[in-house]
């Protein structure tokens, strides 16, 4: 069972108060008139569903009923950060990889 | 290979049962093969059998990174029915039936195919439209199939409760006779001493960590064994797809999730047939053994942690006790997750990929075992010829940009 922090309610709820609603962060095709198939296809069908560091979205369904972003690892599960919507995530694998950089540096 | 009969379980009797052959070799990875397969589970391991014994390709080895069916094929509920809506979807899954048919005599190895039906049932009007619609579609492409009313399915289960008075009442089902389980190990053991006695390699614990790519085709795998040759490669991997597509330098349209199932203490018979409910969600049949195998959805999230959520399989035993007020006092054994590559349109991808001679055959979702022979007899064809099965070709992977999509999302009985 997750224990998820919604960032609107700001407490930690039970995952079964929460719906989750897949990758985060998709820009719908700004001019859907000039947009290929291949584009069209893309934003519609194929997620990054990575091994590791995931950006997605939960529904509060069972709370306040708004939509929030969680970063999580689709391995451990761990959420390592939530965040409302319109925001960035700060946990990257971008981020991940400098800050172990980083250390090594100061090792 | 050694024949396997009553007769030689008698002579084997004799000697205590010592001197077995062993089912399939270990064998040392050679340096180029004509094509490699990816992934040692059950459609893996059925593509590596029907290219050798329908194609003649018997230099083919068969990687997989752990021991073979050890991912799904060991943690499905072993459910086998065809009674698919769309004509794509029900021509292969039938092809998938016929195959299951005739699998044990074909492999000699029993692989406990007990065609002992699966009903699904309808708990409103629109799933009773919708049932109907169904069944019609099925006898169309010459897929046995009936529509019964609570009477008859009462007749069948008598166990179940279909009562007016539930929450959610039966009010009839589908039912496909010809459909039932198979014994799931088996089903990738014997494909696996099929294969091995043609002439495939079967090389476990060896994972692919990379694909060796020039001018946009594939020349071989790297692998914590060393490289490997291959003039073709056929991908299996399920829920890893994703991550070896990724290796290749391309995306697919699949998210990957937990699939959770579980299994009761052993009883004795109970339950003759399978149940499935779409509506209350949860299915359950009855192992030889005795235990009740039961099963639901998914867990919404992405995941690759072969485990669920606990609130997941709460609600799969709700629906199970709502149908069946008995089974409240059955204690549950083990529970566990399997990773299911799901694809939007609920139906799989046998697909040519942007990289020349790899293929891809994934996106089996939920429902990969009941096709396991004719995924990988169609797969194989396709690694053989070097483009799609006429069965396949529906399947590409071009669907998710030409928008033709075979939409088989609730509209075949598909547990999603």
């Amino acid at each position: 069972m997750l224990h998820i922090y919604c960032p609107y309610c700001e407490e930690y709820r039970e995952e079964e108060e929460f719906r989750p609603k897949g990758e985060a962060h998709i820009a719908r095709p700004a001019e859907p008139e000039a947009t290929s198939d291949e584009a069209w296809g893309d934003y519609l069908f194929f997620r990054k569903n990575p091994r590791g560091l995931h950006h997605e979205q939960w529904y509060h369904a069972a709370g306040c009923r708004k939509f929030f972003n969680a970063t999580r690892d689709t391995v451990s599960y761990q959420i390592l950060e939530t965040y409302k919507a319109g925001q960035q995530p700060t946990v990257t694998a971008a981020a991940r990889a400098a800050q172990a950089a980083g250390k090594g540096v100061a090792k | 290979m050694q024949h396997y009969s009553g007769f030689g379980l008698v002579k084997h009797g004799l000697s205590h049962h010592e001197n077995w052959q062993r089912m399939w070799r270990n064998p040392v990875p050679k340096s180029q093969y004509d094509v490699i397969v990816v992934g040692g589970g059950g459609h893996g391991l059925a593509t590596a059998y029907y290219l050798a014994k329908v194609h003649g390709i018997t230099n083919v080895a068969v990687v997989e990174k752990g021991w073979l069916g050890g991912g799904n094929t060991a943690r499905n509920t072993t459910i086998v029915r065809s009674n698919y809506l769309w004509d794509e979807a029900a021509w292969l899954y039938e092809h998938a039936m016929k195959l299951w048919e005739g699998l044990s005599q074909d492999l000699n190895y029993n692989v406990m195919f007990s065609q002992r039906g699966v009903m699904n049932l309808g708990h409103t009007l629109q799933d009773m439209r919708d049932i109907h619609r169904r069944v019609n579609a099925n006898r169309l492409n010459g897929i046995d199939g009936e529509v019964l009313d609570v009477k008859q399915v009462q007749e069948i289960v008598p166990i179940m409760d279909c009562s007016p008075n539930t929450r959610y009442p039966v009010l009839g089902a589908s039912w496909q006779p010809r459909a039932g389980v198979a014994r799931h190990d088996a089903v990738a053991w014997g494909y696996a001493r099929g294969a091995d006695a043609l002439g495939v390699d079967l090389l476990q614990q060896t994972e692919v960590t990379g694909f060796r790519i020039s001018g946009g085709k594939v020349l071989g795998v790297e692998t914590n064994r060393g490289y490997i040759g291959g003039k073709t490669i056929g991908v299996v991997t399920a829920g890893n797809s994703g991550v070896l597509a990724k290796m290749a330098g391309f995306r697919l349209p699949l998210e990957s999730h937990p699939l959770q199932a579980l299994v009761s203490e052993p009883m004795k018979p109970i339950l003759d047939t399978v149940v499935m409910s779409n509506h209350v969600h949860g299915y359950v049949s009855q192992s030889d053994k005795g235990d009740l195998v039961i099963g639901a959805g998914i867990d919404g999230y992405n995941g690759y942690g072969q485990r669920g959520s606990y609130s997941t399989i709460e609600h799969t035993l709700q629906a199970i006790v709502e149908l069946f007020p008995m089974f409240s006092r059955v204690r549950m054994n083990r529970q566990w997750g399997g990773i299911v590559d799901t694809c939007p349109d609920a139906c799989p991808i046998i697909s040519a990929t942007p990289v020349g001679g790899l293929f891809f055959n994934c996106g089996w979702g939920t429902g990969g075992f009941k096709a396991t022979p004719g995924s990988g007899h169609v797969f194989a064809a396709t690694l053989a010829e070097g483009k799609a099965h006429p069965l396949a070709a529906p399947f590409s992977i071009d669907r998710f940009i030409s928008g033709k999509l075979i939409d088989e999302h609730g509209a075949a009985g598909v547990a999603h």
